[in-house]
């Protein structure tokens, strides 16, 4: 097993997918000659050549529709958004065809593609280049949300989700794709789609997040340990459909719930979390849910991300408000 | 011939964005400004152009690779470095950044990051135009990248159909990112597919400032009397890659070398050499008051203070 940082675990895991599987093809913006914005696909169209690795013209709804349309057709596209804020003129493709083609065709189509975008914020841009809006998609029934917040995770979900029968929302944390490394193994292994993962066990309080917000949360939880506070951190991974077992059964153990994203509070995916919980946990809990999160703006320029982003201090204040109910 | 006066306009604006944009590549590997910058350097000569052949009341909408649209239609150099550093007297209170420029009372409506985005909304502007039966035109600057995008087809056709009085500025550069023209289009006369919206549309070598004026000038006649709306392809080139941080490995030298051998400083300096009668010494005068006025621009964004926690604060919706 070689450490590798999660650009190149997605890297790889292109590289064996298409190696493996003759019908998985990469297309979108750069992602050839240029081997992607962030260097995903380096590599690819050396090995794979030009009828497998596409470099498409700057066309967000033909680099969707046109992965439909292979995807019918028996191949497994996967798509690069260069920035999941540019998805937009795509997203009538994902949102009116990608998700309904099952359901329309009463089962006969499958769409076996992926749509793979970095998110998030952590470059020092702003606007299109920085935004989280996975919730735009995890309210599409027909989609599936994956996001990773480890290198080893990053390479199981995207090889589980290019073998996925739907089409899959694979979302990257830009912030994390040089972070650390870690050790990756060098085989193709799966992560399973839609179930969760408890990276830090603890009895007083759940912690629930996803993507680039998993540091943050456990930096918060080391923070508190000094303070005796036993946090219980859960890395969602899957956004739709979410793990709701593994949540619950840590809230019953806790009676404590903070949700950490970085997309704006309001109708955010932790809107979502806090009514699953309210419905199935009412009686375990012991203090209000909280939820640590974006504001509802427009993800802003440079230092000004620093205020927006949901830091640890800012998860730390939550845990304390929820402890001393 | 042209005036002297003119011509010294047309390279005193030209040089200002060469040297905005240098010294500001300068700042942003320093690390004060940060996210992504466009640099224009290469195609100065276009916007130069276009602006130059406005008038006050018209409109630009400008794109991603928007510095040069700003400073020729005249914005403050002091307040766009200070958005590019972040800074609270910045355009956008340091919130908009490189990418977000607008500044209302020139007329410019704004940049955008979503290449191909401000095309449709510089259309709605013309309609606007049309609807109060104004005598204005908007100049709709997008590239070869946008041409390619769908949103590019539809708004061609709504002006057409409307006859609105917006000229289509298609900066051609040669590159979308890193995607070469050659790759993205069979066709690489991107002008030729207005015609087949019933629009005209002409080529202009969009490094040479007089040329591009000249084209702006006759479009925005043809617009204003009702026979809009016009597309102009202005071929041009970057210098460098697409933002600061890529190299632009995949341009081929000889054509980098060549595009740079038509280097739109060069050529306007020509013009005020040859036709303005100046001398090397005054053309260097100008250089110098564009550099010391860059100089003072920098030194008020960098001494700007940054909107503070407070103030970031009130701007923020809810929680």
């Amino acid at each position: 097993m070689a450490r590798k940082s999660m650009i190149q675990a997605i890297n790889e895991a292109l590289h064996q997918k298409m190696e493996d599987d003759e019908t998985v093809v990469v297309l979108g913006e750069d992602v050839g000659i240029d081997g992607g914005v962030f260097r995903a696909t380096l590599g690819l169209i050396d090995k794979f050549g030009e009828s497998r690795v596409m470099d498409t013209p700057l066309a967000e709804s033909s680099i969707v529709g046109a992965a439909i349309g292979m995807a019918i057709n028996g191949l497994k596209p996967v798509a690069e958004i260069q920035f999941l804020g540019f998805i937009y003129q795509g997203f009538d493709q994902i949102l009116c065809h990608a998700a309904r083609y099952l359901h329309r065709s009463q089962g006969r189509y499958s769409i076996p593609m992926v749509v793979r975008a970095p998110y998030g914020a952590g470059v020092k841009a702003l606007e299109h280049h920085s935004e989280s809006t996975e919730a735009h998609f995890a309210h599409i029934p027909g989609l599936t949300v994956v996001i990773p917040s480890t290198p080893k995770d990053a390479k199981g979900l995207l090889i589980s989700s290019i073998e996925h029968p739907g089409p899959v929302i694979y979302l990257e944390p830009k912030r994390l794709y040089r972070y650390k490394k870690e050790e990756v193994p060098e085989e193709i292994y799966r992560t399973p789609i839609g179930k969760a993962e408890t990276v830090r066990e603890g009895a007083d309080i759940t912690l629930v997040g996803w993507g680039g917000m998993i540091p943050v949360m456990q930096e918060a939880a080391e923070h508190v340990d000094n303070e005796g506070v036993d946090a219980e951190v859960i890395d969602l991974r899957t956004i739709l459909p979410f793990d709701v077992e593994t949540i619950t059964k840590s809230v019953e153990k806790t009676g404590r719930l903070v949700i950490v994203h970085e997309a704006p509070r309001s109708f955010g995916v932790g809107a979502e979390i806090a009514a699953i919980v309210g419905e199935r946990n009412l009686l375990h809990l012991l203090a209000p849910i909280q939820r640590v999160t974006g504001y509802d703006i427009i993800p802003p320029l440079s230092k000004l991300e620093d205020y927006n982003y949901p830091n640890s201090e800012r998860v730390v204040k939550a845990i304390h408000k929820t402890m001393e109910f | 011939m042209y005036e002297k006066d003119f011509l010294k306009q047309l390279f005193h604006k030209i040089y200002t964005i060469r040297i905005f944009e240098t010294e500001c590549i300068k700042l942003y590997r320093q690390g004060l400004i940060r996210g992504y910058f466009h640099p224009y350097v290469g195609e100065e000569a276009t916007a130069v152009g276009v602006c130059s052949a406005l008038a006050e009341d018209d409109y630009i909408i400008s794109t991603h690779r928007g510095h040069g649209h700003c400073i020729a239609r005249g914005a403050q150099i002091d307040r766009m470095v200070a958005e590019l550093l972040g800074k609270k007297t910045g355009y956008c209170s340091g919130l908009g950044g490189s990418m977000h420029i607008a500044d209302v009372q020139a007329g410019n409506l704004g940049a955008n990051g979503i290449v191909g985005g401000g095309i449709p909304i510089g259309v709605g502007a013309a309609l606007g135009i049309s609807i109060r039966k104004e005598k204005k035109v908007v100049a709709i600057f997008f590239s070869d990248g946008a041409a390619n995008n769908g949103v590019f087809a539809e708004s061609l056709n709504l002006a057409a159909i409307w006859n609105l009085p917006a000229i289509f500025l298609l900066e051609n550069n040669h590159y979308a990112v890193s995607t070469p023209i050659e790759q993205s289009s069979r066709n690489q006369n991107l002008y030729e597919r207005a015609t087949g919206y019933g629009v005209h549309a002409l080529a202009v070598d969009g490094n040479n400032v007089i040329e591009v004026f000249e084209q702006t000038k006759d479009a925005r006649q043809m617009c204003i009397k009702g026979k809009g709306p016009v597309l102009i392809e202005a071929k041009t080139y970057r210098h460098g890659g697409h933002h600061v941080n890529d190299p632009g490995a995949y341009m081929p030298k000889d054509r980098l070398d060549y595009f740079k051998s038509k280097d739109p400083v060069t050529i306007a300096k020509k013009h005020l050499k040859e036709q303005g009668k100046m001398s090397e010494s005054e053309i260097e005068k100008i250089e110098k008051e564009v550099e010391t006025t860059m100089e003072r621009a920098i030194d008020f964004a960098k001494e700007s203070p940054e909107l503070s926690f407070a103030e970031f604060n009130q701007m923020v919706m809810g929680y």
